[in-house]
């Protein structure tokens, strides 16, 4: 990998112990992906905020790096365990509770923009065409490659953090246009298509894909089933990025068959004791439709929906926070349904959501069953 | 030799092979570097001091903070040869500054346990 002078002086440490290690970092990553050099980023969205997903070992390394670093762009990060306005209705572990919140003080003090959010592509002013980013959250990573004409890789937890202190990026994989032309096709073809199907299509796409993917069959792609596509595509595989429409290569179906298979998969209870929204979080367009599909009607039990902060008081604002909590709709910020300490396997068996993402990641991590089923589903279902 | 240099460095010590990938969040005690999974080929044995020779890591990219740990409890490996380069040995090793190097198929076989070499992963050379 070629280095400018200013590059190789930080990776040798004349810049200090932090540039040296995040240049390690982005080296060792661009060695590994075969870059052959590193290019500027705008933006870098962090993943790895939440305590149960980095535990002592990251708890301890955040609060040792922020003593000293400093973020050179703008970085967004992802949510964390629980939401601070609402933490005292919930049993948390005070142990959890205080390391979350250290967790939280060493991203501040880098300078990171406390969003809590993984969906930054909703929330944020999106750059020009082009341009190229470093989001280490998958459904966000493959939005802003599919939909939002961004670029980035997946990128993993330390790519992200050593691209948000230095702005730069290996030049590899799915920042180069020729790794951005999908080979495979899928053809879904099946009938119904909402939410819940775009997100099991992504699920099965995750697996087959390598970089970039064609989906045909689609008609009716809105921005709901849109998201569900790239957080099922983020959770089961590394592909970063999708077209619309066939490519040239080889096809695949996405047929009844498969679909089956699918759900089988991640459906491993026929009901649940509460009901889960957003994984990945709702944003304006889908809470105020939530509301007017909730217009008289109660949930029957209790439902948990998230959103970001930002999405919450605007929702607040226009009244539709007061018309789904009306309903006995809970709107929660700061946290998503993945790896949630809210929902604790000791008080809760299963749970309702019409998320792939959500699914996986509650019956894996949290280790509840899942009732899979859309929202409209869900609406009909679990409502009176 | 050909090597593939993915993290810089010099390290001479004893090599220690794993036959099974390793996942470093689960399968390693990170206060002692011992392998506290008792279905690996190394269980309980530590990786502290030893040029660890692996196939790759697998599991959570979390586990970088694993390496990280250990080299901050000082028990950690003094360097990594590995045949795949994984995001969470790649980003592991590079947090915690331990040379790694991938080797081909064939080197990668004659490494065998206990040999002494010294590993010069900024020339890219393998000796005893």
């Amino acid at each position: 990998m070629d280095l400018t002078k200013e590059e190789e002086s930080a990776l040798k440490g004349k810049q200090g112990e932090t540039l040296a290690l995040a240049y390690r970092i982005l080296v060792a990553i661009g060695e590994a992906s075969n870059a052959d050099r590193l290019i500027p980023i705008e933006w870098a969205h962090l993943s790895g905020i939440n305590y149960n997903t980095i535990g002592d070992a990251g708890q301890e390394f955040l609060a040792n790096l922020s003593k000293q670093a400093k973020f050179k762009v703008k970085t967004t990060i992802n949510p964390m365990g629980f939401d601070l306005d609402t933490i005292s209705k919930y049993k948390l572990d005070e142990e959890f509770v205080e390391k979350q919140l250290d967790i939280k003080k060493s991203y501040e003090r880098m300078g990171a923009t406390l969003s809590f959010s993984c969906i930054p592509y909703e929330i944020f002013e999106l750059p020009k065409k082009g341009t190229h980013v470093s989001f280490a959250e998958s459904n966000a990573a493959i939005y802003a490659n599919s939909v939002a004409n961004l670029r980035t890789n997946k990128e993993g937890a330390f790519s992200a953090l050593a691209s948000a202190l230095t702005g730069k990026s290996p030049y590899s994989e799915l920042r180069k246009e020729e790794s951005r032309r999908p080979n495979l096709t899928i053809r879904m073809k099946v009938e119904q298509k909402d939410e819940l199907t775009y997100g099991m299509v992504g699920y099965f796409a995750g697996k087959v894909a390598g970089n970039s993917i064609a989906i045909s069959g689609t008609n009716d792609l809105d921005r709901r089933s849109c998201k569900s596509l790239c957080a099922g595509m983020g959770t089961s595989g590394t592909c970063g990025m999708f077209t619309l429409g066939e490519s040239d290569g080889e096809t695949i179906d996405f047929d009844k068959k498969e679909m089956q298979k699918v759900h089988d998969e991640l459906n491993t209870a026929d009901s649940g004791d509460i009901i889960t929204l957003g994984s990945p979080q709702l944003g304006m367009e889908e809470i105020s439709d939530l509301a007017v599909m909730l217009e008289g009607k109660t949930f029957k039990k209790r439902c948990m929906i998230f959103c970001p902060r930002a999405v919450q008081e605007q929702a607040r604002r226009l009244g539709h926070a007061g018309a789904i909590e009306r309903a006995g709709g809970e709107l929660l910020s700061d946290c998503c349904i993945c790896l949630t300490p809210l929902v604790d396997k000791r008080d809760i068996d299963s749970v309702v959501t019409n998320s792939v993402k959500g699914a996986y990641y509650l019956r894996t991590s949290n280790g509840v069953g899942v009732n899979l089923k859309s929202l409209s589903k869900i609406i009909q279902e679990e409502t009176k | 030799m050909i090597l593939k240099i993915i993290v810089k460095g010099k390290a001479r010590g004893e090599v220690m092979v794993a036959k099974k990938p390793i996942n470093f969040l689960g399968a390693i005690d990170k206060k002692t570097g011992k392998v506290r999974d008792q279905r690996h080929d190394l269980f309980d044995k530590s990786l502290a001091d030893r040029i660890l020779v692996f196939p790759y890591g697998v599991g959570s990219s979390v586990g970088a903070y694993t390496i990280y740990s250990l080299k901050s409890n000082k028990c950690a490996p003094k360097a990594i040869i590995c045949l795949k380069p994984d995001l969470t040995t790649v980003s592991g090793c590079a947090l915690a500054n331990i040379p790694l190097v991938v080797v081909t198929q064939d080197d990668y076989n004659s490494l065998k346990d206990g040999m002494r070499i010294f590993l010069d992963a900024e020339n890219g050379m393998i000796s005893e």
